[in-house]
């Protein structure tokens, strides 16, 4: 497979785009996941789609525009989605999580209606759903090149203020921390990754990217910057992991890519389990020297 | 002595509730102050309204001689919340990583952690007697250690007035004695004004400088000498009932009603 990498561009483009979402998924989702929002990444993959279909019938209906990529209404959807989900947490102060579901059932429906006023589409909704090693174009990667640059310099700059403000919210406030700024800005890089993962992992199967890499690395690392570091190496293995198995079993990546994941975080939850055995093990032999 | 919180009377009601009535009160610089009342005495409120996290309905507060709502210089004032040992425990943070998050606002935005805040963190984390805990996930600590490691993250932006509302919540009665201990140490040795609310009473009376009964009134203001020669009276008359004043450590903090 090495070979055909350099052969052909369509599998150039898959894993240089894996080689990013391995790396900005598992980023963010550290913080979505210490933030206890684990759903937001689904309500916004839900929104995504939307706005997918809502190109795609574009397409349809005015040929003009048959060459608009639907990445970028699907990004214009998910940002959206993500500005009313916040909006939404501030309605509900008590009951925040309730902007997820509200957001999740608002993006499947509205999709369902723009796939329905189509008649079904030409282009293969599958592979928008559950991800593909062949639809990535050189325009797509240069795309999620330009939201990894942007993404990772946000992240660096903000990295203070994002950690406090997860770690405990009154606090940072109390602090002067501009918290809704930075957490706008979060929410919108959140809403972009996930548009630009879709190709790759497909909308149902994006928030897991976000979320397994993350819990695997918590069960083992010692400190924020570990947890990071541990989330993007298991997002990197599950990515490309993925992606060749799917492309030798031909199967979708998104399928592939999470089952890695989820083998990931077992081996994970059961070396510490080992790892605490074993301690109790030696504490036990120390109290009988 | 200068004044570090002057408050002139204050009132504040939630809807038709009012939970502070005309509250005059000062803690001068260097003061060990600790309010005492029961729950739903408007202890927190009052904090609240001193920290700038609830808008001011009627009265005056002076931070530093300066109007509360021209007040800029927040980085003075360092805060232990009630809720601070009840964050998510299993947040994968280091003690370092939590005391260094404390330094966020000094070192500014869009700017990066340097070697001398390194040695700042250092410093606060041997001020409360956790240096050797560094490298630790927070949530392996015990309720004691993490509140030490919550007003080390306070003091490392070396503030002039350090506010603590309950902060022996979770901490093991064998522990309380000790924990204050180091509180006195900090005001007497590095001359931070301390301002604590709590239920404490019994094993507080001997560290602090100053003590304040609140119960929606002011009832008590004034040196914690002429407080311990009259406390049975004031508590008495804050709490609206007798109560039964436990010295020793205990679980529940010092005060069984």
């Amino acid at each position: 497979m090495i070979q055909a990498i350099f052969h052909y561009e369509f599998l150039q483009n898959a894993f240089l785009t894996g080689i990013m979402i391995g790396f900005l998924a598992p980023l963010l989702g550290v913080f979505i996941v210490v933030r206890r929002l684990s759903l937001i990444a689904d309500a916004l993959s839900h929104v995504t789609l939307a706005g997918i279909a809502a190109s795609l019938l574009i397409e349809k209906q005015f040929t003009a525009l048959a060459g608009l990529n639907p990445l970028y209404l699907g990004m214009v959807f998910s940002v959206g989605g993500s500005l009313f989900i916040e909006k939404l947490r501030n309605v509900y102060k008590h009951y925040q999580e309730l902007a997820i579901p509200i957001i999740l059932s608002s993006g499947i429906g509205l999709g369902v209606i723009f796939i329905s006023l189509a008649n079904g589409f030409n282009t293969d909704l599958f592979s928008y759903l559950f991800g593909s090693v062949t639809a990535v174009s050189r325009t797509d990667l240069a795309v999620i090149f330009i939201i990894g640059i942007f993404v990772v310099a946000a992240i660096t700059l903000v990295y203070k203020e994002l950690f406090i403000l997860s770690f405990d919210e009154e606090h940072a406030k109390a602090s002067g921390i501009p918290a809704k700024s930075i957490h706008f800005i979060f929410i919108v890089m959140v809403a972009l990754v996930i548009a630009a993962s879709m190709r790759i992992v497909g909308i149902l199967l994006v928030s897991s990217l976000m979320t397994l890499p993350v819990a695997a690395s918590i069960r083992i690392a010692k400190g924020f910057k570990q947890t990071i570091l541990f989330s993007i190496l298991f997002g990197e293995i599950s990515v490309l992991g993925g992606l060749f198995s799917a492309y030798y079993l031909d199967l979708a990546p998104g399928g592939t890519i999470v089952m890695i994941a989820v083998l990931i975080l077992i081996l994970m939850i059961f070396y510490k389990k080992l790892m605490i055995k074993r301690h109790v093990q030696k504490e036990i032999q120390c109290n009988e020297r | 002595m200068s004044s570090i919180i002057e408050i002139n009377h204050l009132f504040y009601r939630y809807e038709k509730d009012v939970v502070l009535d005309d509250i005059n009160l000062t803690v001068p610089e260097g003061a060990f102050l600790a309010i005492v009342g029961p729950n739903g005495s408007g202890k927190s409120t009052l904090l609240k309204l001193i920290l700038g996290l609830l808008k001011l309905q009627k009265g005056k507060i002076l931070l530093f001689g300066q109007e509360i709502s021209k007040f800029k210089d927040w980085q003075q004032i360092g805060y232990v919340s009630q809720k601070a040992n009840s964050f998510n425990t299993g947040f994968p943070a280091t003690v370092f990583e939590v005391v260094a998050s404390g330094l966020t606002k000094r070192i500014g935005m869009f700017k990066f952690f340097k070697k001398e805040h390194e040695v700042k963190v250092k410093t606060a984390l041997a001020a409360v007697g956790m240096e050797l805990f560094s490298n630790q996930n927070i949530g392996e600590l015990s309720g004691g250690q993490q509140q030490r490691v919550f007003i080390a993250r306070a003091l490392v932006s070396d503030p002039k007035l350090l506010i603590l509302d309950e902060p022996t919540v979770g901490v093991d009665a064998e522990n309380v004695n000790a924990f204050y201990q180091m509180l006195s140490d900090l005001n007497a040795k590095q001359g931070i004004t301390l301002l604590l609310v709590t239920h404490d009473i019994g094993t507080i009376s001997d560290k602090v400088t100053h003590v304040a009964c609140l119960n929606k009134h002011l009832y008590f203001h004034g040196k914690a000498k002429e407080f311990e020669q009259m406390r049975m009276e004031e508590i008495s008359k804050t709490y609206g009932h007798d109560i039964q004043l436990i010295t020793h450590h205990h679980e529940h903090g010092g005060v069984r009603k």
